[in-house]
């Protein structure tokens, strides 16, 4: 009886995992394919690999361009929200400053919003009314940069709240009173004490920049467009090189799944605001 | 202990950087929202004209097709990552060999961008490239076309967000399952109630805090939908996968026309705020009522 149990387990699980798994595989099968074969009949089992649409995309100037975007702009963004969310933190746990629980719930209603309802606002702030003489927000990567702290910047402030509050306040106490500054206090007790929660919001915020679109396909033009408006605009303009699109795709897909290997266990808490821990 | 004054000044930097990008945005778009302005029309000076936008959207159809469209997408979508999601938490209650890996693969989807996502489902579905149709096609005769269909495509952008979101109502129910106490439920068996009985008077109740805060992040993330459809399908064919978001992106925001594509976004702020706010009253209201 209980054996039968456990093969039937086995078996319910190892469908759900093809179902979840196959979407990707056929990512990868259209991704090594010449264009010549993917109008034949769809085959599943691969009968010789093609990398050729990985070379195009690392040929190609423009993409190469897109993807350098994409790696300034969410690994800058994501040191940007950490650091940010680690002061703020900090101040939010240690001090008693007037309407602190208000200001903390507050930051997440700027996560909760719908970012399209954002678009159009922040394209003419970024355009007329942000500007410095010549010089506008406007398809600029440090533009981006801080434009994704309205979704990362509540994001890390609410993933490191705990960590900074299970931190014992007497060890800052003990510090300030053998006379030592409030600088040396964060950087030399609480920084490495709260290193393993920083390793987390640094990367998932990473990955949360990184897999955005809808705020880059509005609010850039060429200087700083990233990795995700170059896919959609590959298929807009030339619809049937499927076999690019589907490198472009892998090449999108493959730093979330390294950062996926190394923080699973804390994505569905992040996904949460913390509500559930994983 | 330390002054105020430096907890302030730590602060200061969130403060400031949200307020530029997320406070000035949100009274921006409400005040543009109450005036007309096409800065590339024949008269483009920015011009109070009341509560005319909103006036104008109630006849507007196309935005009522987007609004109807999507509290259908929203409704099928989360309603089945509940029901799959639940099912699936259960089957992972017991022990059983690989149950760590099945778990890992079963949480992959939700790093993914949405975008990708969408790329993926392209691939998966359109006619002559993707698998799914060969298939259906094959094995029934059945003729998926996502361009063509309405119910197709529709339908296939419900199937992408089950496959994409799933495994978090999943995970967040398992925290929520293993958490639950033993006695209640032995007491019940020893009292002679039914899996059924169980389940809707004994594991549901208590359950509810987390299968409702589920409901709320799986409610507000489907409204906001936008990246994934926009590759899947680009809203079409017609307006039927032509979502909220989709709706501002696509129609809304290429037209120039700023003071009502402000009024559009204001509405669809203010139908997800509400639509929280519903399921708080109709769901979460009368149970602290009775407790």
């Amino acid at each position: 009886m209980r054996r039968q149990r456990t093969w039937l387990y086995l078996l319910f699980w190892t469908v759900v995992s093809f179902f979840t798994l196959f979407p990707i595989y056929w990512l990868f099968v259209i991704s090594v394919k010449p264009a010549v074969e993917l109008f034949s009949t769809p085959e599943v089992i691969l009968s010789s690999v093609y990398w050729k649409n990985y070379v195009d995309v690392l040929n190609d100037e423009t993409l190469r361009g897109y993807m350098v975007n994409s790696l300034i702009i969410s690994t800058g963004n994501a040191f940007l929200v950490t650091v940010l969310g680690f002061l703020a933190c900090y101040a939010l746990s240690r001090f008693n400053l007037g309407g602190k629980e208000s200001i903390f719930f507050w930051t997440i209603t700027n996560r909760m919003a719908p970012p399209a309802v954002f678009l159009l606002p922040l394209f003419l702030l970024l355009t007329q009314v942000y500007r410095f003489g010549d010089f506008t927000l406007l398809d600029t990567k440090i533009g981006m940069i801080l434009v994704y702290c309205t979704f990362n910047l509540p994001f890390a402030i609410w993933t490191l709240r705990p960590t900074i509050d299970g931190i014992p306040k007497e060890l800052d106490e003990a510090a300030f009173v053998d006379g030592a500054s409030a600088w040396t206090v964060i950087t030399e007790i609480v920084l490495p004490l709260a290193r393993p929660g920083l390793a987390v919001t640094l990367i998932l915020t990473w990955v949360f920049a990184w897999n955005e679109y809808l705020l880059a396909a509005t609010l850039t033009n060429f200087n700083a467009r990233t990795l995700t408006t170059g896919l959609s605009e590959y298929v807009t303009t030339t619809g049937t090189e499927w076999g690019v699109m589907a490198a472009i795709s892998m090449f999108t897909l493959i730093p979330a799944l390294i950062v996926f290997s190394l923080v699973q266990r804390h994505i569905v808490a992040g996904l949460t605001f913390g509500a559930v821990k994983g | 202990m330390q002054s105020n004054r430096l907890g302030w000044i730590l602060l200061a930097p969130t403060l400031v950087i949200l307020f530029f990008f997320g406070v000035v945005p949100f009274f921006y778009v409400l005040w543009l929202s109450f005036h007309q302005w096409n800065p590339f029309a024949l008269d483009p000076a920015v011009v109070y004209n009341g509560a005319d936008n909103f006036r104008a959207l109630v006849f507007d159809s196309g935005f009522l097709a987007s609004l109807g469209v999507t509290l259908a997408f929203v409704f099928f979508a989360v309603l089945s990552e509940l029901i799959v999601g639940y099912l699936l938490a259960q089957a992972f209650l017991k022990d059983f060999p690989g149950k760590a890996i099945f778990r890992t693969i079963h949480t992959l989807p939700l790093i993914m961008a949405p975008i990708i996502v969408g790329s993926i489902w392209k691939l998966m579905t359109t006619p002559s490239i993707g698998i799914i149709p060969s298939l259906l096609d094959s094995w029934f005769g059945f003729d998926l076309n996502i361009g063509t269909s309405a119910v197709a495509a529709f339908t296939v952008t419900v199937v992408m967000d089950i496959w994409h979101w799933t495994p978090l109502v999943t995970l967040t129910l398992i925290a929520a399952l293993v958490s639950l106490p033993a006695d209640p439920f032995e007491q019940a068996q020893i009292d002679g109630a039914n899996k059924r009985q169980i389940f809707w008077h004994i594991t549901l109740p208590m359950i509810a805090p987390a299968l409702l805060a589920t409901v709320f992040i799986r409610l507000m993330d489907a409204l906001r939908t936008v990246d994934e459809v926009l590759m899947l399908t680009g809203g079409g064919p017609g307006s039927a996968t032509r979502y909220l978001g989709v709706h501002i992106f696509k129609e809304v925001f290429p037209r120039t026309n700023y003071g009502y594509g402000s009024a559009v976004s204001i509405i669809v702020l203010y139908l997800t705020i509400v639509s929280c706010w519903l399921l708080y009253v109709a769901l979460i209201a009368p149970r602290n009522k009775k407790a």
